[in-house]
């Protein structure tokens, strides 16, 4: 993630205490303290009504710089239903590993 | 050398290759686009302005956006998130960027417009520091492609200015 500072309509990549899936959304407010730099940011999904503040732990109104892991900065189509098929149908994983691991086996180099 | 498994894995890798160079390809014919993107906003009205039972400023306003986008449509941009922001500073804080109004520009015949509307987000300070305070609004257009890399610009629109009370 580059260094550069978190400034509103930049698409972050967060977790959220007790959330295993990261969320991806695009960040709305931004306030940032003088002298130390830190931040307080507010995301939401592009198409969403509300804010994330219903997404994020009880009682948290702002996201920092510690919770963001990333940015997005472009789409590379369908190449994340790989992702989603291997977690929703595991066995979709072992038969690719064990096709892969077969091939590597029989090979005759 | 030549089984099924190998000739399948031959065909599958140079598959994802091409289709791999094919979305670059894509993505680096959206650098020739010159836009020329106009925009423009008015404040119409301050409905009002408070100090909350929190101790922060709010603003409440409405106003009038206009711009036209459609020079950033090339084939391969799937829509335009577009947003207007209003970008102040405080003795507390260096930065503070708090988005008014958004919208989803889903194709090139409805990237000219006017809205007429009150922020759609709520305009709120940490702390009380918005009497008389002096802001531009911003309007962010981020290009979501069809595949690669997102461009994203602005157009900073200064000489706001809230009211010096509450009202």
């Amino acid at each position: 993630m580059s260094k550069e500072p978190i400034r509103t309509g930049e698409i972050v990549v967060f977790n959220i205490d007790g959330r295993e899936i990261p969320i991806v959304h695009r960040v709305i407010k931004v306030h940032e303290r003088q002298e130390s730099g830190e931040v307080d940011i507010l995301t939401k999904g592009d198409n969403n009504f509300g804010d994330d503040r219903l997404l994020y732990a009880q009682g948290q109104l702002w996201l920092q710089k510690h919770h963001i892991m990333g940015r997005a900065v472009g789409y590379l189509p369908y190449v994340g239903w790989v992702t989603i098929v291997m977690t929703e149908k595991p066995i979709i994983k072992y038969l690719l590993i064990g096709a892969l691991g077969l091939l590597v086996i029989t090979s005759k180099e | 050398m030549h089984s099924f498994g190998h000739r399948a894995n031959a065909v599958a890798t140079f598959a994802l290759t091409i289709l791999a160079a094919m979305c670059f390809a894509a993505s680096f014919s959206d650098s020739f686009n010159s836009p020329t993107p106009a925009a423009s906003a008015q404040i119409l009205n301050i409905n009002w302005f408070q100090k909350e039972a929190n101790a922060n400023d709010e603003v409440s306003m409405t106003l009038n956006i206009s711009a036209d986008l459609s020079s950033l449509f090339t084939w391969n941009t799937k829509q335009v998130f577009v947003f207007v922001a209003a970008e102040y500073e405080t003795p507390q804080n260096a930065l503070n960027q708090v988005s008014l109004w958004d919208g989803i520009i889903p194709a090139k015949e409805h990237a000219k417009f006017l809205i007429h509307t009150t922020n759609k987000y709520r305009f709120i300070d940490q702390g009380s520091n918005l009497k008389g305070r002096d802001f531009n609004l911003t309007m962010h257009w981020h290009i979501m492609p069809k595949t690669g890399k997102m461009f994203a610009d602005k157009i900073v629109m200064t000489g706001y200015q809230l009211p010096e009370q509450y009202r």
